[in-house]
């Protein structure tokens, strides 16, 4: 890149902008080719089969619990609002109505998928980062191994397959919780709340949640390992891989959210 | 079948590593690269197993250029390459064991048992035995490098690389590395690189010495030419004189 001198004063913020978009650019070029990379590593299953598991373990197992503690408060919270919204003629039972629907379409996958950009992105990241700085990548690629084979196809499948799992289970959770929130401090039946879930339920609700889980996890694991095979410069490098995927891939999943709100609703 | 290095230029931005290197290394020999820190030594080992690529120049190891090499030429080569990095770089997530047995995992005809003989074999050969279940947060630094050594000759390569091997390690353990390097000559017939700035390791290891300045080769010799040589640069830093190393009469202390 060949950028001329600039000098003069009123110019300079707007080489330093066309500075940073060239890098912005550069970055998107590199992270297609990473994915580009890792769709042909997938022949390569001899070398990623065997480490799947322990990542969806890694990736999905132990999410579980954050993702259930914040879906439990989430649903509490959606019923006491949703109650106190509610008032005059709209009938008591669209409380159930509004958990279920907030819950499996917007609440659940999108809190679920940035609090694993925090627990699940900025682990890879600082897991992969410290092992660049520390030459293990660079060890793995002398042994033979394709770090990306090796590295980053176990852990984005383990995003892919786990995130919708991870999800589901968050769903299920908070819809329960608003459930219980309902009949013990709202003075609803449990045929009421029922009543109000399956008013406006659509199967294809459930759908819609999942594929947006699959692209979360896809974009939480894929930053991860891409931010954290670019660290540079030891320890604090670490930091701030970690730092930018969790800012980065929180920013694309809001993105992404409205992308498939406005492509598949 | 040897390593042959011609007017190899590397920069990182503007900053200029390597700006026309040029070596050769025959068959069973082991050749030392000697610099200060900072010159460019490992800059120039990335180079031979195509973990950097050179902005211009040729880099031929076995007879196969190897930045034209990708995806399966690349790692057939890479095979035949043992690489002990400066900082053993071991699997930090891995026992010992599984360090070493990491190579041999890729290698066909290998199962199990041949590869725990194998692993067990070279810790032996690096003096572990019995460490093979601790993890590298467990071991010494010198006990790091030994497994490091170990993990890049397990597949018993054809070449190996060194990458300061003895830096930081107290006399005693130097001198067990150094006989180690000279071990895997004579008994395997390895080619070796070793690039370190000990000169009392590299006199002890090397058939030839080549001094790595301003990212030239300033001199290259035997152990006993580089003893007697004239050029200043060479006994500067072979001495440990900064005012003759860096061409200066009235002596210079903020050396880098
Ligand atoms: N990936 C890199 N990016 C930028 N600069 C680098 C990189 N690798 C090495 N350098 C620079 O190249 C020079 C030589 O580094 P190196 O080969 O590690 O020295 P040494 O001789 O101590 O092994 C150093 O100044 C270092 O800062
Ligand atoms: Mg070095």
């Amino acid at each position: 890149m060949v950028l001329l001198p600039v000098t003069d004063p009123l110019s300079r913020p707007f080489a330093a902008s066309g500075r940073s978009t060239l890098a912005a650019l550069g970055s998107v070029g590199q992270a297609a080719a990473l994915f580009a990379g890792s769709v042909r590593a997938l022949r390569d299953i001899g070398t990623w089969g065997p480490l799947l598991l322990p990542q969806m373990a890694r990736v999905g197992v132990a999410s579980v619990p954050i993702a259930l503690f914040i879906a439990t408060f989430t649903g509490i919270v959606m019923s006491l609002q949703a109650s106190y919204t509610l008032t005059g003629t709209i009938p008591l039972y669209f409380v159930g109505t509004m958990v279920g629907k907030t819950m499996i379409l917007e609440l659940g996958p999108v809190l679920t998928g940035l609090i694993l950009a925090g627990r699940v992105g900025a682990n890879i990241s600082a897991e992969l980062g410290t092992m660049r700085v520390t030459e293990q990548v660079d060890a793995l690629e002398t042994l033979a191994y394709d770090p990306v084979s090796y590295l980053v196809v176990p852990r984005t499948l383990a995003g892919i397959f786990m995130f919708p799992f991870v999800v589901l289970l968050a769903v299920a959770t908070g819809i329960a919780s608003g459930w219980l929130t309902a009949l013990q401090l709202l003075d609803m039946s449990s045929a009421e709340f029922v009543k109000g879930l399956r008013l406006f339920f659509e199967p294809w609700d459930v759908w819609f949640a999942v594929i947006k889980s699959v692209s979360f996890g896809a974009v939480v694991t894929g930053i991860g390992c891409f931010c954290g095979l670019q660290t540079e410069h030891g320890a604090e490098g670490v930091g701030r891989s970690a730092t930018r995927t969790v800012v980065t891939s929180s920013m694309i999943i809001l993105c992404l959210d409205a992308f498939w709100a406005a492509v598949l609703l | 079948m040897s390593i042959r290095l011609g007017g190899l230029r590397k920069s990182f931005g503007t900053k200029e590593v390597l700006r026309g290197f040029t070596l050769t290394v025959e068959e069973g020999e082991t050749a030392a690269i000697v610099g200060p820190s900072g010159c460019g030594k490992s800059v120039l080992l990335k180079h031979l197993v195509g973990l950097l690529r050179p902005d211009a120049g040729t880099v031929v190891v076995d007879g196969t250029a190897v930045p034209g090499l990708r995806g399966k030429e690349l790692a057939a080569l890479r095979r035949k390459i043992g690489y002990v990095f400066q900082f053993a770089a071991l699997f930090d997530s891995m026992t010992v064991a599984a360090n070493i047995a990491m190579g041999l995992r890729r290698l066909r005809g290998w199962d199990r048992n041949r590869i725990a003989e194998r692993v067990a074999e070279c810790l032996g050969l690096v003096d572990l035995n019995g460490m093979g279940g601790r993890y590298p947060a467990e071991l010494s630094g010198g006990q790091r490098k030994r497994a490091g050594l170990a993990r890049a000759i397990a597949a018993s390569p054809k070449y190996l690389l060194y990458d300061e091997p003895t830096t930081g390690l107290d006399p005693v353990m130097t001198s067990a590395i150094d006989r180690l390097v000279l071990k895997m000559r004579d008994e395997l017939g390895v080619t070796a690189l070793v690039v370190t700035h000990d000169m009392t390791s590299a006199f002890r290891v090397a058939d030839r010495i080549t001094l790595l300045h301003e990212g030239k080769a300033r001199f290259t010799g035997s152990p006993a030419e580089v003893r007697t040589a004239g050029d200043d640069v060479l006994r500067g830093f072979v001495e440990g004189d900064p005012a003759l190393y860096y061409g200066l009469r009235g002596g210079r202390n903020d050396g880098a």
